[in-house]
């Protein structure tokens, strides 16, 4: 196969776009979708800092790899959550954030790098927060309120404007079956590649591969030497999200570009009125320990995972 | 060729393109990347008896 471009061997198909490319073309090609997406959906405006969340894997580090290469002001940010699984997958995803941040600030000598370790922090890691709440088996819904309240802690306290992680078009896709799949209308609302800030010196948060495959920010990510961890987390065996990608691969696997389909004309559905008037969404307020925005009284959902 | 997937390593005696050799692993192209002797290589490649192949699953999550 050749690229369309230039015509050289082609390391990538994409039956999705009708699109072969070479590597060096692919790689042009990511850079041009993302910048396009960050215009598009209005992510980043000029001068703006940007914390990317990094967790060593693939999606994460090609994010911030190409946030710098694209001139932004990208620093990193990785929560050692303490996961172990037998395998030190934390210590393992953490050696492979700091290799990768070490390269980054080697390129652009100006990048930052931040390390948050719950343990340290909070004393506690998740398994064991998940233990004492009894969600030994699944605790990634406890995980995602730590992660997602420690974000906007660090980019609240280190004055970023934007917060940026590493969701793929995939990822995306996987969620909106999701929600739709049980009508979560709430969750459909506020499912958007841009997320204003929630609160006074919060963040922004963005997606800025909402639109690119999977395959393809693994693509990007091996063409440039990313050594990223391939591993999942230990917990993330049996995920339901997980099963959602496998049937939806088979879709698109069956009729490529399903997946960009579903996810973009939701969005249209959505910016055309879809869902508005279900929307419904809760009153924020303070929380009184941290200040982050919270829908409960008194203190917020994280804030609450410490009282004992 | 000698063929590297989730950290499992076996040899396969034919010649046979990527696509057919995914196939065979009942794998979808649409969910791995394929390295042969450390390039990424198309599923309409062919892959030779020396050659050393690694898949690369690209589902990432949870
Ligand atoms: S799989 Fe679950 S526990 Fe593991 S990092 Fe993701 S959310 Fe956290
Ligand atoms: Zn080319
Ligand atoms: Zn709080």
């Amino acid at each position: 196969m050749r690229c369309r471009t230039c015509g050289a061997t082609a390391v990538i198909n994409m039956r999705q776009h009708k699109l072969a490319l070479c590597a060096e073309h692919f790689v042009a090609w990511i850079l041009h979708n993302t910048t396009r997406a960050i215009h598009n959906y209005r992510m980043i405006a000029p001068g703006e800092r940007v914390l990317v969340a990094v967790s060593g894997g693939k999606d994460s580090l090609a994010l911030w790899d190409v946030l710098l290469r694209l001139g932004y002001h990208a620093d990193g940010l990785y929560i050692n959550l303490g996961i172990d699984g037998g395998r030190a997958y934390s210590a393992q995803s953490q050696a492979k954030a700091e290799a990768f941040a070490a390269r980054c600030t080697a390129q652009f000598p100006k990048t930052r790098f931040f390390v948050v370790d719950l343990l340290k922090q909070y004393g506690e890691s998740i398994p064991q927060l998940a233990a004492r709440k009894r969600r030994e088996t699944r605790p990634c819904s406890l995980c995602g309120l730590v992660k997602r309240h420690e974000m906007n802690r660090m980019a609240l306290e280190l004055g970023y404007d934007v917060l940026a992680t590493g969701h793929n078009l995939d990822d995306e896709v996987a969620t909106l079956f999701g929600n739709v799949m049980r009508w979560q209308t709430g969750y459909l609302v506020r499912q958007d590649p841009v997320l204003p800030a929630d609160g006074e010196g919060l963040a922004r948060k963005i997606k800025p591969f909402c639109r690119i495959y999977e395959r393809e920010t693994a693509a990007y990510a091996l063409l440039q030497g990313i050594d990223y961890i391939e591993e999942e987390c230990p917990y993330a065996k049996g995920a339901t999200s997980l099963q959602y990608k496998e049937t939806l691969t088979q879709m698109e696997h069956d009729v490529p570009g399903t997946k960009l389909q579903f996810y973009v004309k939701f969005l249209q559905a959505k910016a055309e009125g879809l869902f508005a008037a279900t929307a419904g969404l809760p009153e924020l307020q303070l929380c009184t320990t941290c200040g982050q925005p919270t829908t409960a009284e008194g203190q917020c959902s994280f804030c609450r995972l410490w009282e004992r | 060729m000698q063929v590297t997937y989730r950290g499992k390593q076996f040899a396969i005696e034919e010649t046979l393109t990527v696509l057919q050799l995914l196939k065979r692993l009942k794998l979808l192209p649409e969910s791995v990347l394929v390295i042969r002797n450390g390039q990424l290589v198309t599923e309409d490649h062919h892959l030779l008896p020396d050659d050393m192949v690694k898949i690369v699953s690209v589902v990432s999550g949870g």
